[in-house]
């Protein structure tokens, strides 16, 4: 299926990029391109095929319900690219 | 000292006739000296020396092990304790990780020293390395070539000797072709063997860590430390881990080595073509019985395979939003725009792209078409091995349609890139563990890779096989020149 600058928009949207205008129409074509590429799969009838999501079919472990993680947040701040009195901060959202 | 293996130079440092001081210092100035290459985003030589000197101490107490004072070289995808651990991107150039992988934890408490982190592609997406933002790593056979990729600095660090041993990860190949493009054995191990925990996260249903190493026998030494279960990966698998150094002598009398005719057609480079034959040769010399095979949706592997890991990366790079770490743009209006301008300066064009696809392959709408679609192709690509393992023991293949290409070859079309990975894909799709050891080199003296592809967990087997490989030739022994 070809994409053309109108699904770009869509999609960078959903993806939370910005794309600029004079860059539209190069994603359309290389994305085009690509999906080109990944229609090959219609080839082949997949009917009544289990779809695999894990090479072993195996399903997420449970564990016990228990604290692990220790209080870090001071670390894990340092490295925040806007962080204050333990708040990450970000441009106001509501009014 | 340089050209010795893991396992010499194990010996050598627990009988005290060289240190690890010593043995660090080379490679650090050999690291240096070869900084052309671009193999390593991140060296410390400080913290690596003093692991050296805890290495020194602790094989003096007698409580060494194996890797102790070895140094190695770490993937920059492994998030590393107080080290930066970029995975090549622009959005985590200032990341310093807070937390040890398990993958770095454990070589840490095996003694060996990290010498530093290496280049690869952005967020492993690529095949010659040329998607990282730290620029692209050059192939020591030439110079004007790639090394491959994702796992591309790894790959040349080994082959130029600018490190013992490596680690390397592997989505659609990303251990394997770079292994073959630069003459060195890499091997990617079952889906669940190694832990991810820590492991920067590309496509989780496919990616797999594992050694990147001279010999078999190096990756087996290797591969002791990094596999085992770990409660901190949701998808480990929980099964015991054989002494792989045990049982790399076996003798492969009456081996079944299973030849997809698949691989054989067309696309492959006559070069590689003519190397991998002489290569089932010398493995018919050994005893191995060869067998054709049939793998008859591996054409839909790539397809496939760029439904499912750009729909899984999308997901993944959800969480670099420039709120808690990594990238943040310098200028925006709002939330909204902080989010798209912190992402489309952060990423580079090919994490874009697959963010993009895998985006719209998500979308509503077209979920059953493209997503659903490729996971049921992915089990015919899968069974397509069960059967072929009901009469052979391991299949075995060209690991790259062919060897290294120049810089900028490719770059421009995106598609054609994709093809490097044709013969390792299908592995990654099914769980399967694959190797990739040096087999030759084509008419311009660059290296080519042979694949074995092994049945689940059988990664002992596939080492034994690689292993008396090499007892019976060289070309693992060969190195670039000047190196």
């Amino acid at each position: 299926m070809a994409l053309n600058r109108t699904d770009v928009e869509r999609i960078a949207h959903l993806a939370r990029l910005e794309v600029g205008e004079q860059e539209l129409a190069a994603y359309a074509e290389t994305l085009s391109r690509i999906l080109g590429l990944i229609e090959q799969m219609n080839a082949i009838d997949t009917d009544g095929i289990a779809p695999m999501a894990h090479p072993l079919d195996a399903g997420l472990r449970l564990r016990a319900d228990e604290v692990t993680e220790r209080d870090q947040r001071e670390r894990f701040q340092a490295i925040a690219p806007s962080a204050q009195a333990g708040l990450y901060l970000v441009p106001k959202v509501i009014e | 000292m340089h050209r010795k293996s893991v396992a010499e130079l194990s010996k050598a440092l627990n009988k005290k006739d060289i240190s690890s001081c010593e043995l660090t210092s080379v490679y650090l100035d050999r690291i240096q000296a070869h900084s052309e290459l671009n193999a390593f985003i991140t060296v410390d030589r400080e913290r690596a020396l003093k692991q050296a000197q805890e290495a020194d101490a602790r094989l003096k107490a007698g409580t060494g092990t194996a890797l102790t004072g070895i140094p190695i070289a770490q993937k920059d995808i492994f998030c590393t304790d107080g080290m930066l651990t970029t995975c090549a991107s622009r959005m985590l150039a200032n990341f310093v990780a807070p937390y040890d992988a398990t993958v770095i934890r454990k070589f840490g408490e095996a003694g060996s020293v990290l010498l530093g982190k290496t280049n690869m592609d952005e967020f492993a997406m690529g095949s010659s390395n040329e998607t990282s933002f730290f620029g692209p790593v050059r192939n020591p056979w030439d110079r004007r070539c790639v090394p491959g990729g994702s796992s591309g600095g790894s790959a040349a660090a080994v082959a130029a000797r600018l490190a013992v041993a490596a680690t390397g990860t592997d989505t659609g190949g990303s251990i394997r072709q770079p292994a073959a493009l630069t003459g060195i054995t890499g091997l990617k191990p079952s889906y669940g063997r190694v832990s991810r925990y820590g492991m920067i996260a590309f496509a989780s249903s496919l990616d797999q860590a594992g050694p990147m190493t001279r010999s078999a026998e190096d990756a087996a030494l290797l591969l002791n430390v990094m596999a085992g279960f770990d409660p901190l990966d949701s998808t480990s698998v929980d099964r015991p881990v054989p002494d792989y150094a045990s049982t790399l002598d076996r003798p492969l009398t009456g081996l079944r080595i299973g030849l997809p005719q698949e691989y054989f057609g067309e696309g492959l480079g006559t070069g590689v073509a003519v190397a991998i034959e002489s290569a089932l040769e010398e493995f018919r010399k050994l005893g191995a019985k060869i067998l054709e095979v049939s793998l008859p949706n591996s054409s839909l592997a790539i397809p496939c395979y760029y439904v499912l890991a750009p729909a899984e990366a999308s997901s993944n790079l959800a969480r670099y939003d420039g709120v808690r770490y990594g990238y943040r743009a310098p200028e925006y209006e709002d939330l909204w725009e902080m989010y798209a301008k912190s992402r489309a300066q952060g990423f580079g064009a090919e994490v874009k792209r697959r963010i993009m696809i895998g985006t719209y392959a998500l979308s509503a709408g077209y979920y059953d078409a493209y997503y659903l679609k490729a996971q049921k192709l992915r089990r015919l690509i899968s069974s397509d091995f069960d059967r072929a393992f009901e009469v052979c023991d391991v299949i075995m293949g060209p690991a790259a349609p062919s060897t290294a290409f120049e810089l900028g070859s490719k770059t421009d079309d995106p598609v054609a890139m994709y093809l490097s990975d044709i013969y390792t894909i299908s592995v990654n799709l099914a769980g399967l563990p694959g190797m990739s050891i040096p087999a030759g080199f084509d008419s311009n003296g660059r290296p080519i890779g042979l694949q074995i592809i092994g049945k689940y967990f059988d990664e002992a087997r596939l080492l034994n096989v690689a292993h008396k490989f090499q007892q019976a030739t060289d070309w693992h022994l060969r190195v670039p020149e000047g190196f």
